[in-house]
């Protein structure tokens, strides 16, 4: 062989859960010093293989080959000792202590039972310098923003793996989207890092919906669908359209088509009215028309009061000032059930903890709402639930297709659209979608934009936030732009709107 | 699921089911009594009523079932109930008194009005606790501490803190008479656990109360109103404690402010637990937790059988309890049976079904459970 020898090598890997096969019989290689591209849809596979390298999941077949020598893993502590390190989405550690003792936390160095303060902080100081960091590591961590304390995870999850100088040190280092909250010049000092690393003689696993980064940052990639290899090619090899045609299995050009759909503004009767609402400390009051079948869309930075109004139109926080109608009616808004019972759905940004019930099955996660607003004495037939549920786990393509599943199991993205459906079988006349593409492959996320065109075709009102303006662009017909937690500008969209112009007012706070 | 040998994933979905361990773990305490009380199965006739070990431990066992039954609801729902033990010994004394306060203790009018009476103040006891669970956001194990020691003191209020003794056939019936040749209070459980299933699952009650505990945010957002939820199985609770405090004071023929109910409750979270229900609420099981109840009744019974000293029967039972919470816990089982298993038989393709149950089963149940912690 050319080629050097492989750090890692998953050969014939099959993971299965009740009803699915997550994983069938697929193959992944790492190599030393090269930042790897795990790519699939949500449900392809990906965080389950993750999962079975980490020993989080047991191997239901296959074999796991580290520096030659074959081995099992079964728990994660088990990979860290045998130099598998991971970083997850969100920040696992401790806010209130200080840099050093997150990075050193469970592993501190202690002479005759007490800990070596004065040596922890040398050492984690030592680490940081190495790794080009400039963090000072006797601050408590909360005092950073988020994509250092992601930096100060993975110098953790380094430091975990070479354990007290016996261990083999890190050789696989896995980045779960570390990228996903995090802004441009963090995303670059994250891949300032990784660079860094990878000249160390480090293999990176590295996991992001963002493909621009993916191309930026990856040598090579594997690709996964529905729990099967797709291939494995060299990053230089393979363009963006390539790769999502890989990942989908099908030619792209549905997020184009929805262009031609768009822009049909003829939207009807007002349906929400909102005057002078507002709540202290949230968001500043603000008047806000929503007619009949049209979809607004949110733009601002993440904190500038998007989530708040939206939450405020719900009931979900309960406003200070100013009323709502909606369809004519005077809504109190003192509770969610006020704006549920006035026909107001809300998909919160917040999955797990404010959307899901994980325990619960995929349908009764579906029916919940309508079970909710029907009250408990009148359940729902069983024969019209089964019907329903059935219905929109087509309509959305909820993979596995089991209403049975326990929705704890699903990926992100068939979660996101177990929430979706939980709404529209309530039949709503004002969907709010509070970042509902966040988390979620690119298939997913052209199902979801163009869900929301056609409910706005039937007649549905949508409010639609998202981080990224071209999505909002592509698909609202009004943009609302807030800065600072006020609602600064109302902008019909139109053919000379452009994303530029957008970032214009958001930054100015005015629209010429 | 895919496996090929059907025996194989029939035994996969029997150990699977919910009631399996509970169950598993009944029918192994039941088996232990034969060595020690030969004719422990048999059930003889003897003057129109049934006797045998069976029928004491279901008869003895009918107010843990009870009140349970009402905790495994306020558990689902993230709660926790203490009060239970208060409540059973303050409806005891309020029926008790009252009858003893006739003229004619036997009058089938006064009685059914003394158990309303006790009934009455049991779920304003709910009420109560309900209120401050739900209402004024107290934590449920403190909310439900203030009747857990104040009740106790209303109970020797009623009863001037004397030990009340009845004579009233119609009282007696409930907790201590027979009926088609079954102890009464059999058919006093059978229904309360069929009402509390047929509201359960039935309505949409169960579904209800399971989002609330899974996930009570969100259940929020969705509007569900899980204050009045909360409240109703507080009082529903509450309820149940009560139907137990006068089937208890009933086979007495006495009431007891003091010793009635002493530490049922926690007899009824372990039940609970031991029925699979989790403490952090969600998923619920009614019939786990009568399979739970009867565990521990057996258990006590048990110990008396086997002649364990009484000086040390607790230890012997906190011993048991400590076994059946570690068999019931799916990473124990697959540190102890599940990775030996696994790898002697992974290799050999997994047929045998011991093998192909113990590990896959740990992985599933105990991987979305790290997440959530």
């Amino acid at each position: 062989m050319a080629e050097p020898r492989p750090v890692l090598e998953m050969a014939g890997i099959v993971k299965e859960f009740p009803g699915v096969r997550a994983l069938s019989d697929v193959d992944f290689r790492l190599f030393p010093g090269e930042i790897h591209a795990l790519m699939g849809e949500n449900g392809a596979g990906k965080s389950t293989l993750i999962k079975v390298l980490t020993g989080v999941y047991s191997l239901d077949g296959g074999t796991i080959t580290l520096d030659g020598r074959s081995v099992r893993i079964a728990s994660p502590l088990q990979a860290q000792q045998a130099g598998i390190s991971t970083v997850y989405q969100e920040v696992n550690l401790c806010p209130n202590l200080s840099v050093a003792e997150n990075i050193f936390i469970g592993r501190e160095p202690t002479r005759m039972g007490r800990i070596q303060w004065k040596r922890l902080r040398r050492e984690a100081a030592e680490l940081v310098d190495r790794l080009g960091l400039d963090i000072d590591v006797s601050a408590p961590l909360s005092s950073y923003p988020l994509a250092v304390q992601q930096l100060v995870a993975i110098v953790r999850s380094l430091n975990t793996g070479a354990g007290d100088g016996e261990g083999p040190g890190t050789k696989v280092l896995i980045l779960d989207e570390p990228t996903s909250s995090l802004d441009r010049d963090e995303v670059l000092q994250l891949f300032a890092l990784m660079r860094r690393l990878k000249e160390e003689g480090v293999a990176i696993l590295f996991v992001s919906h963002f493909l621009d980064q993916i191309y930026e940052v990856c040598d090579r990639m594997t690709v996964l669908r529905n729990g099967t290899l797709v291939g494995e090619h060299m990053v230089s090899d393979l363009d963006q359209v390539g790769l999502v045609q890989l990942m989908l299995g099908k030619a792209m050009g549905q997020l184009d088509e929805l262009h031609e759909h768009q822009l049909r503004s003829d939207a009807g009767d007002t349906l929400v009215q909102a005057d002078g609402l507002g709540r202290t400390g949230g968001i500043a009051p603000f008047d806000l028309e929503i007619r009949k079948g049209e979809v607004i869309g949110l733009a601002g930075l993440l904190g500038s009061g998007r989530t708040e109004l939206a939450r405020l139109l719900f009931g979900a926080d309960q406003p200070d000032t100013g009323k709502v109608t909606i369809g004519g009616r005077r809504v109190s808004m003192s509770a969610p059930n006020d704006a549920i019972g006035a026909g107001v759905a809300f998909c919160s940004e917040n999955r797990k903890s404010e959307g899901l019930v994980p325990d619960l099955t995929v349908r009764e996660n579906i029916i919940l709402a309508l079970q909710a607003s029907r009250g408990w004495t009148r359940p729902i037939p069983v024969a019209q639930r089964d019907e329903l549920v059935a219905k929109y786990i087509k309509a959305l393509d909820i993979r596995p297709a089991n209403p049975e599943a326990r929705v704890g199991q699903l990926s992100g993205g068939n979660q996101q659209k177990v929430l979706l459906a939980r709404w529209l079988i309530t039949q709503p006349k004002l969907l709010i979608l509070d970042e509902p593409t966040r988390g979620i492959d690119i298939g997913a996320k052209a199902e979801i934009q163009k869900l929301v065109v056609s409910l706005s075709e039937e007649g549905m009102s949508v409010l639609y936030i998202a981080a990224e303006l071209e999505e909002v662009l592509r698909l609202s017909h009004t943009i609302g732009v807030l800065r600072d937690r006020r609602l600064v500008a109302q902008i019909a969209n139109g053919p000379e709107i452009t994303t530029s112009r957008i970032l214009e007012t958001i930054a100015s706070g005015e629209h010429q | 699921m895919t496996t090929s040998s059907t025996t194989s994933s029939r035994w996969r979905a029997l150990t699977r089911h919910h009631l399996f361990w509970p169950v598993a773990v009944l029918v192994l305490l039941l088996l232990v009594n034969v060595p020690f009380t030969p004719d422990f199965f048999s059930v003889r006739m003897a003057d129109g009523h049934l006797y045998g070990s069976l029928v004491s431990i279901v008869l003895f066992g009918s107010p843990l079932i009870l009140v349970a039954v009402g905790m495994t609801l306020v558990i689902a729902t993230g709660g926790i109930d203490l009060s239970v033990g208060a409540v059973v010994a303050i409806t005891g004394a309020l029926a008790c008194s009252y009858i003893s306060d006739q003229h004619d203790q036997g009058a089938l009018s006064g009685v059914l009005l003394a158990m309303g009476l006790g009934l009455l103040a049991a779920v304003v006891c709910g009420l109560w606790n309900g209120f401050l669970v739900a209402r004024m956001g107290i934590q449920p194990i403190i909310a439900t501490l203030i009747i857990m020691v104040a009740g106790r003191g209303v109970a020797q209020l009623i009863t001037d803190g004397q030990i009340i003794t009845i004579n009233s056939e119609p009282y007696k019936l409930i907790g201590g008479g027979y009926w088609l040749t079954l102890p009464f209070s059999i058919f006093v459980v059978a229904a309360v656990v069929a009402v509390t299933v047929a509201l359960t699952r039935r309505t949409a009650l169960g579904l209800l109360v399971e989002a609330v505990g899974g996930n009570a945010e969100a259940s929020r957002l969705v509007g569900i109103r899980s204050r009045r939820i909360k409240i109703m199985v507080y009082m529903f609770c509450a309820l149940c404690a009560g139907i137990a405090g006068l089937m208890i004071s009933s086979n007495t023929s006495a009431a007891d402010g003091n010793n009635a109910g002493l530490w049922i409750e926690l007899d009824a979270i372990l039940a609970v637990v031991i029925g699979g229900t989790s403490l952090l609420g969600g998923r619920f099981s009614i019939g786990g937790t009568v399979v739970g109840a009867l565990v521990i009744q057996t258990l006590t019974t048990t110990i008396y059988t086997i002649g364990v000293p009484t000086q040390t029967n607790l230890v012997f039972k906190a011993a048991v309890v400590i076994v059946v919470c570690l068999l019931q816990s799916p990473k124990f089982r697959a540190k102890v049976f599940g990775a030996k298993f696994a790898a002697r038989f992974a290799a050999k393709g997994g047929a045998k079904p011991a093998a192909a149950t113990a590990d896959p089963a740990a992985a599933t149940e105990a991987a979305p459970k790290m997440e959530v912690s």
